[in-house]
């Protein structure tokens, strides 16, 4: 079969021409035959809460950033400007469906309904992860970049090979796509057929490169390479995510192979609360990215249909304030690790070599307490 | 002389080393505008242009990967890997292509490729950020791993990796990486001397043996148990593969008692090498068993637990203990 695909020219503009989209900037709903049908039921109620969830998730951010710069949490991945991309994708899946995150996903975490307390755990350096990704169909979060990719893979093999129902999905970044685990990855997938959906969020930067040093094109078009579904959507459009998501999630679930979903949007944040932002990036790209808040335009799509902003606004803030009052709570009733803590589930079963270590340290503590000295 | 930190002293080392040699460049991922998370390579992109600082795509294996290709073809690559543990996507092109392509080659093809990596922890960061993967190298054949505790080493040494025909894992210690230093940058090297070990404080009681992060700790641990009458010699080993042993050996024999410390777990660790390579070596002159002071052999643990984790100045001289079959040692393993 021949593919072809258009020219691609890196420096004509993104927009919606280069993108699938639902509602623009400006809040107007246009028609997108694509899209429509798969969002067809959500109507004023539903998008309010989508709003408040994308609301949740910007509180959610600000007060991580907020504890790190407290000193409570050692570190931070922002994902302000990114609530869109992953409030619709994670409002789209079933509850079975399993997800395989990197770091960023706090939106879709919070979509699983993980906790406060579990959400912050890992970031405060208090435990290598949070939550048992079996209680919220939702594997713990990953640092090294795409390597969760074909966990997703062999996971949605299974599924596969069971016979299940559910599919998986995956998010990762727009640099990890230069990774040789995200294209075995797609070649998993498409080998055997796998229901799962690969979430890339484009948000334009890996730390401080640029989505032009990892490709050329479009990323979407380098996934179609692989025989795979591709959605390339507007990633700070809420609706479009959604619609891509259930649509790639359809037909992953009808046995038709692995899908693609490239959301662009943007990370108006720092990459951590490690990174300075200011020594690569330019603030005019900054402003250009603020008009097209993934908020403002569902609000003011609402608006347009009469519904009572104020209102909206007043119970998404008595929400995240809650949610803001939960995390500061996990935080103060969070305990320390222990020193058992250091030892623990290294292994699944009793380590004679480990068993000793863990002795003989705590006897050494111990002869401290004993001498009434000593800096432990 | 100037007075540089171990950063500074990576940076202006890079720098000489580009200046001297055009074939130098550098490669990884950040190095260009942001300098590397670590700022070593700041502003060398902006002097030397865009083919000379390479920020690459997101993908380790492809970096080392690439850089055994310009190797081939003539160029001294000096690749990043933005912490240690990142280099394992890499491992493969590493210990498979290029530590072996000069045996493969029968010695026709050499890649002078210098790969730093930022290891160790204390930094409090998450998982992955702090680990010490020395072992893996130094048992890989056609590898030399090296690494520096100071700024002069870390500018030295530095220079002597880049201008040394094989490939070198040059290790720094990322926890040491704002201490300050005098540096000598006119210093010509022996080329040969990358792979001494240095004895850092003369003593005749034991010989403690540290790198790259734990030197400090070393030299702090015998300073205090100097106040206990225990006179200890310190030896910095700067090259992990291959060891200097004659140093080594010396040293052992004149104390007749060895403690060995290093962040990266126990078992099967550089310690285990260099205890096993010391009995043999010194056996008759041995009064106590090799001692290893040395990280658990756990996954490197959450920021809030690294405290236990990683050697430190009471646990060093626990060990010294001992080594000296002193009571009251607290660990209580056999000696
Ligand atoms: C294998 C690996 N190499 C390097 C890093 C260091 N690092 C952490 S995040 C990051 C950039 C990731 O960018 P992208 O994939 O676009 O995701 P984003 O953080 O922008 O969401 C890098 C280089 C890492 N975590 N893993």
């Amino acid at each position: 079969m021949l593919t072809v695909s258009p020219t691609f020219d890196p420096k004509a503009p993104e927009g919606p021409d280069t993108y699938l989209q639902v509602i623009s900037p400006d809040g107007t709903r246009h028609p997108c035959p694509e899209l429509d049908e798969w969002v067809g039921d959500i109507d004023v109620p539903a998008l309010e809460k989508l709003y408040i969830d994308m609301a949740c998730i910007r509180r959610l951010d600000a007060e991580g950033t907020a504890l790190q710069r407290q000193g409570e949490l050692g570190l931070w991945a922002p994902l302000l400007g990114q609530e869109a991309a992953q409030i619709g994708s994670g409002r789209a899946l079933e509850n079975d469906d399993f997800i395989f995150p990197s770091y960023r996903e706090h939106g879709v975490a919070y979509c699983r309904g993980v906790n406060p307390h579990d959400l912050l755990r890992m970031w405060r350096g208090a435990a290598p992860s949070g939550w048992n990704p079996y209680e919220v169909n939702m594997a713990n979060q990953q640092i090294v970049i795409g390597a969760q990719t074909l966990h997703a893979a062999g996971y949605a093999m299974g599924l596969k090979f069971d016979g299940s129902a559910a599919a998986a999905i995956t998010y990762f970044g727009d640099g990890a796509t230069s990774q040789g685990d995200v294209s075995e990855a797609m070649v998993f997938a498409a080998s055997y057929q796998a229901p799962l959906v690969f979430f890339c969020q484009n948000n334009h930067w890996a730390i401080s490169e640029p989505v032009a040093r990892q490709t050329t094109g479009h990323i979407a078009d380098r996934a179609a390479g692989f025989g795979l579904a591709t959605w390339r959507v507007d990633g700070n459009d809420v609706l479009a995510v959604m619609a891509a998501t259930r649509a790639a999630l359809a037909h992953v679930r009808t046995g038709s192979g692995p899908a693609f979903i490239e959301a662009v949007t943007y990370r108006m944040g720092a990459h951590t609360t490690a990174d300075d932002p200011t020594r690569y990036r330019d603030a005019l790209e900054l402003e250009e990215w603020a008009a097209k808040d993934p908020l403002d335009r569902v609000a003011a799509h609402l608006d347009s249909l009469g519904a009572d902003l104020g209102e909206l606004k007043k119970r998404s803030e008595s929400a995240a304030d809650e949610l803001a009052a939960g995390l500061r709570e996990a935080i103060t009733t969070m305990p320390d690790p222990t020193v058992d803590d250091l030892f623990a589930h290294v292994y699944s079963h009793p380590h004679q070599g480990l068993e000793e270590q863990r002795e003989n340290y705590s006897n050494y503590l111990a002869g401290f307490a004993v001498q009434g000295q000593g800096t432990k | 002389m100037k007075t540089l930190t171990f950063s500074q002293a990576l940076n202006t080392s890079l720098r000489s080393a580009m200046e001297h040699d055009s074939k130098v460049v550098l490669m990884g991922e950040d190095i260009g505008k942001l300098g590397g998370v670590f700022r070593i390579t700041d502003g060398l992109q902006k002097d030397f242009g865009q083919h000379r600082v390479i920020d690459t795509p997101l993908a380790e294996s492809g970096i080392v990967g690439t850089a055994i290709g310009l190797a081939f073809r003539g160029y001294r690559p000096v690749v990043e890997i933005q912490f240690d543990g990142f280099v394992y996507p890499a491992f493969d092109q590493i210990v498979s292509q290029l530590a072996k392509m000069h045996f493969r080659s029968r010695g026709n093809v050499k890649l002078p490729v210098t790969i730093r990596i930022p290891f160790g922890g204390g930094i409090g960061s998450p998982e992955h950020h702090s680990e010490s993967p020395e072992a893996y190298f130094a048992h890989t054949a056609g590898l030399r791993v090296v690494s520096p505790s100071n700024p002069q080493d870390a500018y030295t040494m530095l220079q002597q990796a880049i201008a040394d025909d094989d490939p070198v894992i040059f290790l720094e210690p990322k926890r040491r990486y704002h201490v300050r230093g005098e540096v000598d940058t006119d210093l010509v090297p022996d080329p040969g001397s990358l792979y001494n070990a240095q004895v850092v404080r003369e003593g005749a009681d034991l010989t403690l043996i540290a790198y790259g992060p734990l030197v400090k700790t070393a030299m702090d641990a015998a300073a205090a148990a100097q106040d206990e009458g225990i006179d200890i010699e310190v030896i910095d080993l700067r090259s992990i593969e291959p060891v200097d042993f004659v140093t080594l050996s010396a040293s052992v024999r004149k104390t007749g008692r060895v403690v060995i410390a290093h962040e990266a777990s126990k078992f099967g660790g550089i310690g285990a090498e260099l205890a096993a390579s010391l009995t043999e070596r010194c056996f008759d002159h041995l009064d106590h068993a090799p001692v290893r002071v040395t990280g658990f052999d756990i996954p490197y643990p959450p920021s809030k637990l690294e405290h236990h984790h990683l050697p430190d100045l009471d646990r060093i001289l626990d060990g010294v203990d001992r080594a000296m079959r002193r009571t009251g040692d607290l660990l209580g393993e056999e000696g």
